[in-house]
């Protein structure tokens, strides 16, 4: 009784909040459709983000250094890699243009690299010659297993001038 | 004959079964006219009144409306060759194979769809030209050019993304080649591209969800925006209708 007393009495009013009911509840809303719509979109993102991949294995053995020549280049097909050995040593160069993903091709007759798509071309060693490719092809960690074998490792990307003695 | 078939035109028009669907009687003054546009989910979006000049074949040279009816044969004959394709590789190349050379009618179906949408994409460009040349794109009709862009692009994806699904080798290095474009963004374009792809080559994964964007929700948002575009134009006030017609003739 004396609450409601005081309230009657106009010194004593409680003054009314800047922020209606209306707007508390709008903005309370439109807040929890924000935060949920956020975690909607990052979950969503996630989900789409594969966790497992089925693709082909990014570390392959190359067989026997002996296969190899001094002073030649050689495709494999199914990795896309050139294994190229020159008397300082062996290295493995990207055969994925830099351009736009399509597979160069090793021309010996020219001595050197060529993409069928754009014209992009490269020297042996992966550097630019010409064509609308940005960068260098990329060369591959190589290494020798226990067993004698080379292994290219297409994940690592290694400088330049590293190359692998035999 | 042509009289009773008139009155029996005229029964059906008068029935119960005629007035609980179309929820008025038959349309012989004006205002039952509008009411039979009013009140037809259909035709809503359509005028009451339309201008002469606007159905003139100069106005728009009906190049919207061909570009619906090119993607409303394109949802038909993308359905039916639905019934025979399995987005999964390597069995998509052969059904797409099947299609030609085995399916019944086959090769005219997936020849339709394919010719269709290179129509559509050559009717839409030509629309936007259309249109901006006759400055469809000023006051009053600034939204409806934002939504033509939307569907423009919408038309492409559609396109590129049906591109992948013969799983041949044009398809699978087009896609190698546009999706390294992606990747070309910075900072976060080897995430969209992963994202797109479903992993880091054109393998499974990308076929189906380009599949999945190609006929589920591609389509859908074509639907919604050519529903706001159209409803739009009338909104707006009808077609651009060129300042020489304006002036000139009428």
């Amino acid at each position: 009784m004396s609450d409601k007393n005081q309230g009657q009495d106009e010194s004593h009013a409680i003054e009314r909040p800047q922020l209606s009911r209306r707007d508390f509840l709008n903005e309370i809303t439109v807040g929890a459709l924000g935060v949920a719509g956020l975690g909607g979109a990052t979950l969503t993102y996630q989900y789409l983000s594969p966790n497992v991949l089925f693709e082909p294995s990014t570390t392959f053995r190359a067989g026997n250094p002996d296969l190899y020549p001094v002073n030649s280049v050689t495709f494999l097909q199914d990795q896309q890699v050139y294994i190229v050995r020159m008397p300082a040593g062996f290295y493995a160069v990207s055969a994925v243009c830099t351009h736009l993903g399509c597979i160069t091709q090793w021309k010996p007759e020219a001595n050197m690299i060529a993409c069928p798509c754009h014209g992009s071309k490269f020297q042996p060693n992966g550097k630019k010659i010409e064509g609308p490719a940005p960068r260098p092809l990329p060369h591959y960690a190589i290494n020798l297993t226990a067993d004698g074998e080379l292994q290219v490792d297409k994940l690592q990307i290694i400088k330049t001038d590293q190359v692998l003695r035999v | 004959m042509a009289t009773s078939f008139d009155a029996a035109l005229q029964n059906l028009r008068t029935s119960r079964v005629w007035k609980s669907i179309f929820r008025r009687g038959p349309a012989l003054t004006n205002r039952t006219r509008s009411l039979a546009v009013f009140g037809n989910l259909f035709l809503h979006w359509l005028p009451v009144k339309v201008r002469e000049k606007s159905l003139r074949v100069r106005a728009a040279y009906y190049l919207g409306s061909l570009s619906l009816l090119l993607f409303i044969i394109l949802v038909v004959t993308g359905v039916l060759l639905m019934f025979y394709y399995h987005p999964a590789a390597p069995k998509a190349y052969y059904d797409m194979k099947d299609l030609r050379f085995v399916v019944s009618n086959g090769v005219f179906l997936r020849n339709m769809h394919r010719v269709a949408a290179h129509l559509m994409v050559l009717l839409v460009f030509w629309h936007m030209f259309h249109v901006f040349y006759r400055g469809g794109y000023k006051p009053p009709h600034e939204f409806n050019w934002v939504v033509g862009i939307v569907l423009l692009l919408l038309t492409l994806f559609l396109s590129y993304t049906g591109y992948l699904l013969p799983w041949d080798q044009l398809a699978f290095w087009a896609v190698t080649v546009g999706t390294n474009i992606i990747s070309a963004m910075p900072v976060i374009g080897n995430k969209v591209r992963f994202v797109a792809l479903g992993g880091n080559i054109v393998g499974e994964n990308a076929l189906l969800r380009f599949y999945v964007l190609h006929v589920v929700i591609l389509p859908l948002l074509a639907f919604l925006f050519i529903g706001v575009h159209f409803w739009r134009v009338q909104k707006d006030g009808g077609l651009t209708v060129g300042p020489k017609e304006d002036d000139g003739k009428n």
